[in-house]
């Protein structure tokens, strides 16, 4: 009997060890092309043309200088990108979280043809629809502006979804009671009483639509002409042009600017980030 | 008590009026009108007068019928998800079973969690475009790698191969999507009742055994989730095959894809906004028709499971009537 529990407990050892050794794999996997793409940008062209290095050398300020040399602008990219994320992501969260309260807290006679609605076009993919969209921004002579990209989130079914769950999990209608009692406006109730419960759900709602804008390609890419207003993700596809050919050290400096920013954002916030994916899947 | 008299319902309207207009503005109306010009010759930079076709779905049936990169772009795009989605489903599966087994109590699972997740969050476009130039011709980082483990003696050219050009689009969209793909599992086998389990190990069950007949009959909701999404994210697959090779299509058309079509047809060359419209239209059909499908699937979800609870409780009257 011991002599079996023995066996077993050395095949366990044995795939627990084969285990730790294929995720280790899969994290260097994840971890080496970005590790490559921050030492490259450190090392001359003629280093990178010479082979393959782990690390960093000192050619940080001549890939700058180079790159910063020729139509790429890194700071006003990362302005520009910034600027529509953020503001987008205001108005995804809040006014989300306003449609979300009225669907929850009111009794009207279309809220639930309305919900309904939206789950229906919750799925709705951006690009279906593109070919219009800049055909009448054309007209309106808002390509090369910002607005086309920010207010279309006013109009975030998905989460509005997400923001009418948590407030059925969370909110007792006592509270807008009490809130009418003491003779609150509605509007005043939902910014000053609701809107601080929502927190943490207006918190991971608002990561997940700032790194979506930021990512976002499509969009920019076809209403964007002008290259004083691109975003990092435009900027991006220049690095692929003629201009940067052979000058390696620069691509891969270009390339790292563009993904520092969520670097960053990602290891600030990476349990909030995981626990959001998590919840996305549950959530039906 | 008069407060009750009150009729607050109009604030529900009130309060949802800023989405619906936004809505209608920004997404109805421009849904509408790629529809319309569909079936219009709206084509050219400088815009003129637009007609509707003699033929109102010539546009469409030009597509389907004989419009040979319309149809490549099809198929590129159903391979190159498949590709994806299977390898993809399958690592997150065998890493679900491992990180959630109890047995096997597998260390720094956080940190496992955030390191096979983090390509998902970096800009697509910027992984393109590093993924390219990682496999530069004739030196770029992989050549190297290879060189010096000898596995070539010349530099490849691995962008000018079909197959590889689709293989290496597909093993991104793999690489970046599997880690989310195995936290929604993972999270899904933490909702399966712990009673399941326990009850599968007092039987004896192996963990295998567990795995095959406990975790994934329970997990196959989710399963289906994911393949739905995924589906309807992999028709839109642009940033990847756009960026990766240029010219975008790869080496004859092999990673041309739906999205990258309608963008070529639209906003390069003859500026077509007519063949590109009507080529949303069919993406947007296919869509619509696979989201039909995951909210069929996931209605039956909700009836099968009140059964299974009702049988459940059944089955426990049963046995307490027993055991009394």
């Amino acid at each position: 009997m011991a002599k079996i529990e023995r066996t077993a407990t050395v095949s366990r050892g044995i795939n627990k060890t084969i285990i730790y050794v294929v995720c280790i794999g899969l994290a260097l996997l994840s971890i080496l092309p970005f590790w490559v793409m921050f030492v490259n940008a450190t090392r001359s062209t003629a280093e990178i043309q010479s082979g393959l290095s782990l690390i960093p050398s000192t050619h940080l300020k001549t890939n700058w200088d180079v790159l910063t040399s020729k139509s790429f602008d890194p700071l006003k990219g990362f302005l520009n990108s910034f600027i529509i994320s953020a503001t987008s992501t205001v108005c995804a969260v809040y006014f989300s979280s306003l449609t979300a309260y009225g669907l929850v807290v009111y009794n009207w006679k279309w809220r639930q043809t309305f919900f309904t609605f939206i789950l229906c076009v919750m799925m709705i993919p951006a690009q279906a629809s593109a070919i219009g969209f800049y055909q009448f921004m054309y007209q309106l002579h808002w390509t090369n502006s910002f607005l086309p990209l920010i207010l279309p989130a006013i109009a975030a079914p998905a989460i509005v979804f997400f923001m009418r769950q948590y407030l059925l999990a969370t909110l007792s209608l006592e509270i807008v009671e009490a809130a009418r009692i003491d003779g609150s406006g509605e509007f005043a109730t939902f910014n000053k009483i609701i809107i601080p419960i929502m927190m943490p759900a207006v918190a991971t709602q608002a990561i997940f639509a700032f790194v979506a804008s930021w990512n976002n390609l499509f969009m920019p890419l076809i209403l964007l002409t002008d290259k004083s207003k691109y975003t990092l993700p435009v900027m991006v596809s220049l690095l692929r042009g003629d201009i940067y050919k052979t000058e390696f050290g620069s691509i891969y400096m270009g390339l790292a600017l563009t993904a520092l920013p969520l670097f960053v954002i990602y290891f600030l916030l990476s349990r909030y980030i995981i626990a959001g994916v998590a919840l996305g899947g549950v959530k039906e | 008590m008069r407060r009750k008299g009150v009729n607050y319902s109009k604030y529900g309207y009130i309060f949802s009026i800023p989405f619906i207009i936004a809505f209608l503005i920004f997404s109805l109306y421009p849904t509408l009108y790629t529809a319309f010009i569909g079936f219009t010759d709206m084509k050219g930079v400088i815009p003129k007068q637009v007609h509707i076709l003699d033929n109102p779905f010539g546009n469409f049936k030009d597509l389907i019928l004989n419009n040979v990169s319309f149809k490549q772009s099809l198929v590129n795009t159903f391979v190159l998800w498949i590709a994806n989605f299977i390898p993809q489903i399958g690592l997150a599966l065998l890493l679900t079973a491992w990180f959630t087994n109890k047995r096997l109590n597998i260390k720094g699972q956080g940190a496992f969690k955030v390191l096979l997740y983090m390509p998902n969050i970096i800009t697509a476009s910027t992984i393109a475009v590093l993924f390219s130039t990682l496999f530069a011709y004739p030196m770029g980082p992989v050549n190297s790698l290879f060189h010096a483990l000898g596995w070539s003696d010349a530099p490849i050219q691995f962008l000018q191969d079909k197959n590889t050009a689709r293989g290496i689009v597909s093993f991104i969209q793999f690489w970046m999507w599997y880690g989310n793909t195995m936290i929604i599992l993972i999270a899904g086998v933490m909702g399966i009742n712990p009673a399941l389990f326990e009850a599968a190990a007092i039987d004896g069950a192996s963990g295998t055994q567990t795995f095959f007949r406990v975790t994934l009959p329970s997990l196959r909701t989710i399963l289906l989730y994911s393949l739905v999404t995924s589906m309807i994210g992999g028709l839109q697959m642009f940033d990847i095959p756009q960026l990766f090779i240029t010219p975008a299509g790869g080496p004859d058309n092999a990673t041309l894809t739906t999205s990258v079509f309608i963008y070529g047809q639209a906003f390069k060359g003859a500026y077509m906004y007519n063949k590109a419209a009507a080529a949303s239209m069919i993406m947007f059909l296919i869509a619509a028709v696979l989201s039909a499908l995951l909210f069929y699937l996931m209605r039956d979800r909700g009836e099968a499971k009140l059964r299974k609870q009702l049988k459940l409780q059944q089955k426990a009257a049963k046995a307490a009537a027993k055991g009394v």
